[in-house]
């Protein structure tokens, strides 16, 4: 199991590497000069722009010292180039905490609802419920959540204008009631993927001899369903868990647009806007770092889940 | 585990983000809530180039001027002073003093002048203060930072010597680059400086009381500005951070933020809520820049003029903008702009070109013969859903009207820019937002040195007059030159103004007193107050 988690660390290492490479090759390729604002500036001050972000040197060294300065224990990303006294890291630990917590949320409401559903539909396969849920599920699965957050928000000024009291806010951020539909809106998708997958899995489980057992036994319907039953189809669910995670809490952008919500996926989608070459390294980085650890702390957890995995 | 880590990550949050005010205006506590599409970038005053920043600093900071609610020049941090053809002297006030109750000193002055020109600090509005002797040397990095021509007889004197007369000196040092910065906390700071709340010292009407970035800016009542007594307002709270227009217009509906700009489409929903819309003409003037480099086809200037008469602005305004508060644009200086003793453009209507097709047919036929084939124009734009429209609009027109292809280069910001400085177009969407309240802030734009001048129009003539504006202090003489230079503008079809920039915003009933300036903060909250 340790060689096994150790042989994944390492090689999550190596893909970090080429996330950081590749982006920064990309990256170099975009047309466009990060130095170049609304009023052009003489060759004078450029040039001790060019210096302060050490753009005078040749690519090749700044990516060296690039990727030495990304080392750990102590990696630093630079100064960003929009913000120019704040830090790419003060950036990602004052916004990644805000994305965690909306994606954190999301993924709650996603696996609840996600399992609850799934089971629910294949306990009335072919039934009213099925059917119902089913068709909300391809709604959820094809429409993008910025609709979602667009109206999700537009429901919101409406209930409140229905009560005449502003019930849950519309926007912003701090405290439970803020954090509700964003995380509703950012987790809808996946509970959507989630409730089919359980479904399907759950349907794949309920005629294995092990359930005939069980109810052989004269075990109550509601004791094989738990005990039995979700048990063994919610593994494929935990296994897609890792990286739904890491794209919820990602791929937030648009929900924390919408919401008004100072989340880190703002950052990364401006920083690509305004080619803000170390706030885009340093996104990219963390967040691919953040997607490995991610996908193996799930495959490690799925040890301890099915032993059956374990053994081998 | 899992479960003590969520709660701990939530307890972070909520010690981090606090309440948010519950209504948009408030009486009894002089409170207002509103919100900003993006996060100041630069709050340092000597960087400081955005309008976020710049309404921002507005509040919190002081130069030695300021603009009154008409848009008049006022003392600020000086109480009078003197400005002749090759100095000028600003006496101080002795109640001037920063939040930390220390005074605001000549010294203070200085030192933010230097800062910026220092060729280290890389500012980008440095050029606003090549007034003051030396001061382009310094920012070339010919001279040391001491050769400023500035200098402080006492704490309270401040001595500027010019480079040369400038008329409207007075009117620059309203500017954010103009704005004080302290020796001693600008040190201790290093290069944290202006990044937080906390690494700020403010000498104007508020101070930021508490930001947390991306979510809010709050700025509280200056107990140490001088003229405290004019302030009404206790706090300007800024809930809410984000370019999205729809939830700005959700949250004003809701009641949360009491003032918030419009788009195209937020106006239409605006109008079905029955919600009162304010208009506001920014000042700004958009056009068609045309690249004037040798080889370009429109640098042939018959194709200048054959679009010249086809393209109607006031049909583009009407159109394809359809909102309020746009002008139709005639000349390169905008509506508002002074001249010798009223505005500049009842003083010098600027010459417009009538709609004729046969003329235009007439000047493309002769820049057929001179280029013997034209290729397709490259119209550069932004790549804003407005100005796609408007690309549009002008592909079609010379088509139908002309024969004459365009091909559109939709562009985000930076790239844009990049093509813009390389010359990479025929014609590009461009526009320009004053500075400062002289007609120079638009007069040199096409000057052959001005490095803004993306087209590198070069005409001797246009810098002799542009000379003669700048070298002057005689208004009745600048005016002249700027007249002669607007009727160039025309001649050589340089350009083509579409239009003058307007904007639309809702507003809370009970807020009053709400500045929208053409140059400097805006809005300006500072005079604001709530009525019952």
């Amino acid at each position: 199991m340790l060689i096994y988690t150790l042989k994944r660390l390492v090689a999550g290492v190596i893909t970090v590497w080429f996330i950081a490479t590749a982006t920064f090759i990309a990256m170099h390729q975009v047309p466009g000069d990060p130095l170049m604002n609304d009023k052009a500036v003489s060759d004078v001050i450029r040039q001790n722009l060019e210096q302060r972000y050490g753009l005078d040197k040749p690519v090749s060294q700044q990516y060296l010292i690039f990727l030495s300065n990304m080392l750990p224990p102590d990696p630093d990303f630079g100064i960003s180039f929009t913000q120019q006294n704040r830090r790419v890291n003060d950036i990602i630990k004052d916004h990644f905490p805000v994305s965690a917590i909306l994606g954190l949320l999301a993924i709650t409401f996603a696996t609840l609802g996600g399992i609850l559903f799934g089971a629910l539909t294949a306990i009335y396969r072919n039934r009213l419920p099925d059917f119902i849920i089913m068709f909300l599920v391809i709604l959820g699965i094809s429409v993008p959540s910025f609709v979602f957050a667009a109206l999700g928000q537009l429901l919101l000024v409406n209930v409140n204008a229905l009560i005449g009291y502003s019930f849950i806010p519309v926007a912003g951020w701090g405290t439970l009631m803020h954090m509700l539909m964003p995380s509703l809106v950012l987790g809808l998708g996946t509970m959507a993927l989630l409730t089919r997958l359980m479904r399907s899995s759950m349907l794949e489980v309920v005629n294995e001899d092990y359930i005939k057992t069980a109810r052989a036994k004269g075990l109550s319907p509601i004791r094989i369903f738990l005990k039995h039953q979700l048990r063994n189809a919610i593994l494929p669910v935990i296994t897609i868990l890792g990286p739904q995670i890491a794209a919820i809490t990602t791929g937030g952008f648009v929900v924390e647009f919408v919401f008004a919500i100072p989340g880190l996926g703002r950052y990364f989608i401006q920083a690509v806007q305004q080619l803000d070459y170390t706030v885009i390294m340093g996104t990219t980085v963390f967040y691919g770092a953040f997607l490995v650890l991610m996908v193996i702390t799930v495959d490690v957890l799925y040890g301890f889940i099915d032993p059956r995995v374990r053994l081998k | 585990m899992r479960l003590i880590l969520a709660a701990q990550l939530l307890s972070v949050t909520f010690c981090c983000y606090g309440q948010v005010a519950a209504t948009s205006v408030d009486y009894a506590t002089q409170t207002i809530t509103h919100a900003l599409t993006e996060e100041p970038p630069q709050l340092n005053s000597m960087k400081a180039t955005d309008q976020v920043s710049v309404e921002i600093l507005g509040h919190v900071m002081e130069g030695l001027v300021r603009y009154d609610r008409r848009g008049n020049i006022t003392p600020g941090v000086a109480e009078r002073w003197e400005v002749t053809d090759s100095s000028a002297t600003f006496w101080l006030r002795r109640n001037a003093k920063w939040s930390d109750g220390k005074p605001v000193t000549a010294h203070d002055f200085i030192f933010a002048w230097q800062n910026a020109l220092d060729p280290k600090t890389a500012s980008e509005y440095a050029f606003i203060l090549y007034a003051l002797k030396n001061a382009e040397a310094i920012n070339q990095g010919e001279l040391p930072t001491s050769a400023l021509g500035v200098t402080a007889s006492d704490d309270y004197t401040l001595i500027v010597t010019l480079e040369r007369p400038i008329g409207y000196f007075i009117k620059l040092t309203a500017f954010t680059t103009y704005y004080p910065v302290r020796r001693d906390f600008y040190e201790s700071r290093g290069t944290r400086y202006a990044a937080d709340a906390k690494e700020l010292i403010y000498n104007g009407a508020f101070t930021i009381s508490e930001w947390v970035h991306s979510a809010s800016l709050n700025m509280a009542k200056n107990p140490h500005y001088w003229d405290k007594n004019s302030i009404t307002l206790n706090a300007i709270n800024i809930d809410y951070i984000t370019a999205d227009s729809r939830a700005h217009l959700n949250l004003f509906i809701d009641g949360k933020i009491a003032h918030t700009g419009l788009d195209g489409e937020t106006y239409k929903d605006a109008l079905t809520q029955k919600l009162r819309i304010n208009s506001f003409s920014t000042g700004s003037i958009f056009f068609l820049e045309y690249n004037h480099r040798p080889g370009r086809a429109t640098s042939n200037i018959n194709i200048r003029k054959a679009i010249q008469h086809v393209f109607d602005p006031a049909e583009m305004v009407n159109r394809v903008l359809a909102t309020p508060g746009n002008l139709p644009g005639k000349s390169l200086f905008p509506v508002w702009v002074k001249g010798v003793s009223v505005r500049f453009r009842d003083e010098y209507p600027p010459p417009t070109a009538t709609i004729d097709l046969n003329k235009a047919k007439q000047y493309l036929s002769d820049a057929r013969a001179e280029l013997k084939d034209i290729p397709p124009l490259v119209l550069l734009v932004s790549d804003s859903p407005i100005a796609s429209k408007q690309a549009e609009y002008v592909q079609g027109l010379l088509l139908s009207k002309l024969g004459l292809k365009i091909v559109v280069d939709k562009q985000t910001f930076k790239q844009r820019l990049a093509k813009m400085s390389s010359g990479d177009f025929d014609i590009v969407g461009a526009g320009w937002g004053p500075d400062f309240d002289d007609v120079m802030t638009f007069g040199d734009l096409f000057a052959s040195w001005n490095l803004n001048n993306r087209g590198r129009y070069t005409n001797p003539e246009y810098d002799r007059l542009v000379r003669v504006a700048m070298d002057s202090t005689v208004p009745k003489v600048r005016m002249d030159a700027m007249g002669e230079l607007q009727q160039i503008l025309f001649d050589d079809a340089v350009l083509l103004p579409q239009y003058e920039q307007g904007i639309i915003y809702l507003q809370h009933p009970k807020l009053k007193g709400v500045t929208r300036r053409v140059f400097g903060p805006d809005p300006d909250f500072t005079y604001a107050r709530v009525v019952k």
